[in-house]
């Protein structure tokens, strides 16, 4: 067990993450430089655009330490955004150490504070490595304060390396073996191995990635997953190099995966503990909880024909990614469709962005939203994630909606403006600190639907980019919420209702009828948009009608050209969706929910 | 029902600015093409049965010289079986129509004439680069009736740079006066390939707004319907509805007819097929013995209800309700569409209004 490091590289978005973990496995030798490709470990085409690790991965490097000893160093890669906190924890907790990576340009931002406190509750060797040496505006003594103060870390530990230049790797994998200590854990006990990830072969099954802590799993053995209580017999151990390698056992101590015939990804709880189902283990290992989604939308297929081919884009999907879940949805705009709630707005753009590209779909989804909580006069508590189930109003007592503490770092100069922009989005109990000379950490508590309706991409604009952000959810508070209806000539469009804070709502309900001028063509009649809070008007824009659009001659050379027109405009129709007699674009079903850049 | 026959004739004595359809300004290529027609009326023969209509297009017909005329026209009695009582409609610019010209027009069996006007203010006609004045084309009116033609039309176009809504309103008084029996009212286009296309892009053209076009259309449907004209077509008009251009009904109507020559297309109720449009390939391979033909299709059923749809909306005929109502909520549609005053339901047709014939792409579109 003394050859084996079990670590992760945690950092703010952008700050190298995944350039460095390709370094370290260039370096280490694991895959030769004609097969290099950036960023090994960010399998998915979205993961490389974005720049940022969806799914946690692992991989074994094999490294030879300048004194000849042999080790396996255990990365594992985790997501980087808060939407997927919960898979951090537990990538962290299969670890003994993390990698703190800091941009020297950028500095310590909010997600580096957040991660590095994550590390320190699960009470692992931090070793500070700052990146980006190279860059002309890299400042080091000032990243090293910041780690100082901002993090209470000694900041001499910290490794100098640019992962782009190659810089200081060797550094780094040193620090690796000599400050994070090797795992502990019996060999001979009860098997426990905690699940950090799960992911979907066509071929295989579900793949489970675990770490071992005490015991060990062999080919043939039956395990039991302790939450799920369900029992499988494996098929296969190994670790992971770039691809599966197959081992005769993984013990206590190890990082590998499991392939068990189990089906989908669902099938698994991230967090659980597996052991032998003929010698379990006396209790699972701590800090295991269901993950929960807290943003809801529903997603409904372009054309009413293809709900059958969403149904089982999703299915597959789903394979993949336990932590969506959806059910089945109707409306009377939008025809069948799905209900589906995720971890967060990440999330929710991640899955249908894939959704999309990867398995073909055109879809709309309806306005994202929180799970809000109504006391009715009969004394009984409604769980309301869509605005279809918002109570009589009649009935409700009073409505209550989720808190987010946000947790924001800027430089000082923005203070005004992202004071202004919290206190718009009703945050409350604002609390400051002063980490380092010119930049502050904001705190405040937000409803989290405000946060959902594009707040970060205002932070972005109102800082220049240079405010990060992090949030964790709080509680349920008190709220008066209504909900906002959307008629096109007088018929409700129920994908366009959204439950908002009542002060909120004119606001509202103005943007939604100005964007939707903007985004519905003309028709060849007049089209009313009203905003409306039961049968009261609030807002309202009108988009008048085309009145001339003919060619003047159409005889016999005229008349293929003129249907190829009308086939490429009924192509260009079943990306419209007809609510009444009016066409609405998939595009105004997004547009709503958008702020202006500049407003 | 029987066919339509079409002869484009690709020539003009000059092009017009405007013009979009195939033709060359030089009378040389004539001997060619029409031996190659002659070639072509016999890859046909026995087939399209028996043709009720046959219209003589162009490019400028009347610039043909008479023996090509006459030789042609009896290639055609001679080769295809032509009803006796066949509408027989040649298009005619104002200046060929001398009375001789007329005269052995209605000898050889031609009973309809279609005159290019296009306007009577010569100021118009010289932007348009037309040839003729309107006096020349008031001159070629009373010849057609003083020959006997009991059949003409005029060809009028509006929207043009700087016309105004008297002087569109004086030119349609003015054809008005001669009592034609069909008058054709084209909004100016910009077809591809036209000098006024390039100045349009170059930007030395402008053509008018939506709200004049349209006010140009509701006042020829204004006028000419309280003149007694059926407005049975987007862009045409009949005195009678005996009147209505029996041949142009084929290519709204699909009924099958055969376009003969350079860039013709032709329907035989199942495929259409379009030729070459140059006047030299079509020639030599009619020579080679193969049919001049560049492209085909074979329409499906449900490109066949999408060009009823199109076609449809364009005429007083209108839809059969049953087309449109396999399209998504139709009939909530429909009622909006009839509110709005764009199209009625009459005897299980829905047909458009004047309103209707403006927005007649988007009807179609509409129910697609």
């Amino acid at each position: 067990m003394n050859h084996i490091r079990n670590f992760s590289i945690i950092a703010h978005i952008d700050h190298g993450k995944s350039t460095l973990a390709d370094r370290l496995i260039q370096t280490t030798g694991l895959v030769d430089e004609r097969d290099f490709r950036d960023q090994i470990l960010d399998t998915m085409d979205i993961e490389r655009e974005r720049g940022i690790t969806i799914k946690s991965q692992a991989v074994t490097l094999p490294y030879v330490d300048r004194q000849g000893r042999s080790f396996e160093l255990n990365l594992i890669d985790t997501p980087g955004h808060v939407d997927f906190s919960y898979e951090v924890s537990r990538a962290l907790a299969s670890c003994e150490g993390v990698l703190l990576l800091v941009d020297a340009a950028q500095g310590v931002e909010a997600q580096t504070v957040a991660n590095a406190y994550a590390a320190m509750e699960h009470d692992l060797e931090i070793i500070p490595v700052i990146n980006k040496i190279d860059l002309p505006s890299a400042d080091i003594d000032r990243v090293k304060e910041e780690i100082e103060i901002d993090l209470g870390l000694d900041s001499d530990d910290a490794i100098l390396c640019s992962a782009k230049e190659g810089t200081g790797i060797g550094d780094v994998l040193e620090a690796i073996v000599r400050e994070i200590p090797p795992p502990s854990g019996d060999t001979g006990g009860p098997l426990q191995a905690l699940i950090f990830d799960a992911h979907y072969d066509p071929f295989r099954g579900t793949i489970v990635s675990c770490r071992l802590f005490s015991g060990a799993v062999r080919a043939g053995d039956r395990i039991r997953l302790m939450h799920n209580r369900a029992v499988y017999k494996v098929e296969e151990v190994g670790l992971f190099r770039l691809n599966r390698e197959p081992k005769k056992e993984l013990t206590a101590g190890e990082v590998g995966y499991i392939i068990s015939g189990i089906k989908t990804v669902s099938d698994v709880r991230i967090g659980d503990t597996i052991t032998l189902d003929s010698d379990p283990a006396p209790a699972p290992l701590p800090g295991f909880k269901e993950v929960k989604p807290v943003v809801f939308a529903s997603i409904y297929p372009v054309a009413s024909d293809d709900y059958r081919s969403l149904a089982d884009a999703l299915e597959k999907y789903k394979l993949n990614d336990a932590a969506l879940v959806f059910q089945k949805d109707s409306s009377a705009a939008l025809g069948l469709g799905f209900r589906c709630g995720f971890l967060g707005l990440l999330h929710l753009e991640i899955v249908q962005e894939r959704l999309e590209r990867e398995y073909d779909q055109s879809i709309i989804m309806t306005s994202p939203t929180v799970q809000y909580r109504f006391l009715l006069s009969n004394g009984e508590e409604v769980t309301v994630d869509n605005p279809v189930y918002y109570p009589e109003p009649t009935t409700i007592v009073k409505g209550m909606e989720p808190y987010i503490r946000a947790s924001i770092m800027i430089p000082e100069r923005y203070m005004g403006s992202v004071m202004d922009l919290c206190l718009a989005r009703r945050g409350v109990n604002a609390q400051f600190s002063y980490p380092t000379p010119g930049r502050i950490e904001i705190r405040f508590d937000m409803p989290l639907a405000d946060v959902i309706y594009d707040f970060y991409d205002s932070l972005k604009t109102v800082t220049q980019g240079y405010g990060s952000f992090d949030y964790e959810l709080l509680d349920y508070r008190e709220s008066d919420l209504v909900k906002l209806d959307i008629l096109l000539n007088g018929e409700r469009v129920d994908a366009l209702s959204q439950i908002v804070f009542r002060d909120s709502a004119r606001p509202r309900a103005l943007h939604a009828c100005e964007k939707l001028k903007d985004e519905i063509p003309r028709h060849m009649f007049k089209i009313a948009i009203q905003g409306a809070i039961g049968g009261n008007i609030i807002a309202r824009s009108t988009i008048s009608p085309f009145r001339k659009d003919v060619t003047a001659k159409c005889y016999g050379g005229d008349v293929t050209r003129k249907r190829k027109l009308l086939e490429k405009q009924k192509k260009g129709k079943k990306r419209m969706k007809m609510v009444g007699s009016v066409a609405i674009p998939q595009s105004a079903f997004v547009a709503v929910l958008k702020t202006d850049k500049d407003s | 029902m029987a066919s339509g026959l079409y002869i484009h004739v690709p020539f003009c004595r000059s092009k017009c600015p405007y013009c979009g359809f195939y033709s060359i300004p030089s009378a040389l290529p004539m001997p060619a093409w029409s031996s190659a027609i002659e070639k072509e009326i016999l890859l046909y023969r026995g087939r399209f049965g028996r043709f009720d209509t046959v219209y003589l297009g162009g490019g400028t017909p009347t610039f043909l010289d008479d023996p090509t005329l006459s030789r042609l026209t009896n290639h055609v009695f001679t080769h295809l079986v032509i009803d006796p009582n066949a509408e027989f409609t040649i298009e005619a610019n104002p200046c060929d129509l001398s009375r001789e010209k007329a005269r052995r027009l209605r000898d050889l069996g031609i009973n309809r004439v279609n005159l290019g006007v296009q306007s009577f203010d010569d100021r118009t006609l010289a932007f348009l680069g037309r040839r003729h004045t309107g006096a020349d084309a008031e001159k070629a009116l009373k010849r057609l009736r003083r020959v006997g033609f009991d059949n003409v039309g005029v060809d009028l176009i509006y929207g043009l740079p700087g016309q105004t809504q008297d002087g569109w309103k004086e030119t349609l008084d003015r054809a008005l006066a001669y009592q034609p029996e069909h008058i054709s009212c084209y909004e100016l286009t910009l077809e591809k390939g036209t000098v006024f296309e390039r100045r349009h892009a170059e930007g030395s053209l402008r053509p008018v707004n939506e709200e004049e076009g349209r006010a140009c259309f509701l006042a020829a449907a204004r006028i000419l319907g309280s003149a007694g004209y059926l407005h049975y077509e987007v862009s045409n008009y009949a005195r009678t509805e005996a009147h209505c251009s029996r041949h142009n009904r084929k290519y709204w109507e699909h009924v099958p007819y055969l376009g003969l020559g350079p860039s013709a297309h032709s329907f035989d109720g199942r495929d259409r097929w379009w030729n070459v449009r140059s006047i030299r390939r079509y020639a030599s391979l009619l020579d080679a013995g193969l049919a001049p033909v560049e492209g085909r299709e074979t329409l499906t059923a449900e490109q066949m209800r999408l060009e009823s749809l199109a076609l449809g909306f364009r005429t007083r005929r209108g839809v059969d309700l049953k087309e449109v109502a396999s399209a998504s909520q139709s009939a909530p549609l429909l009622s909006r569409l009839e509110d709005a005053g764009l199209l009625t339901i009459v005897d299980e047709r829905v047909i458009p209004t004047e309103e209707g014939f403006l927005v007649a792409d988007q009807l179609s579109a509409a129910f697609s």
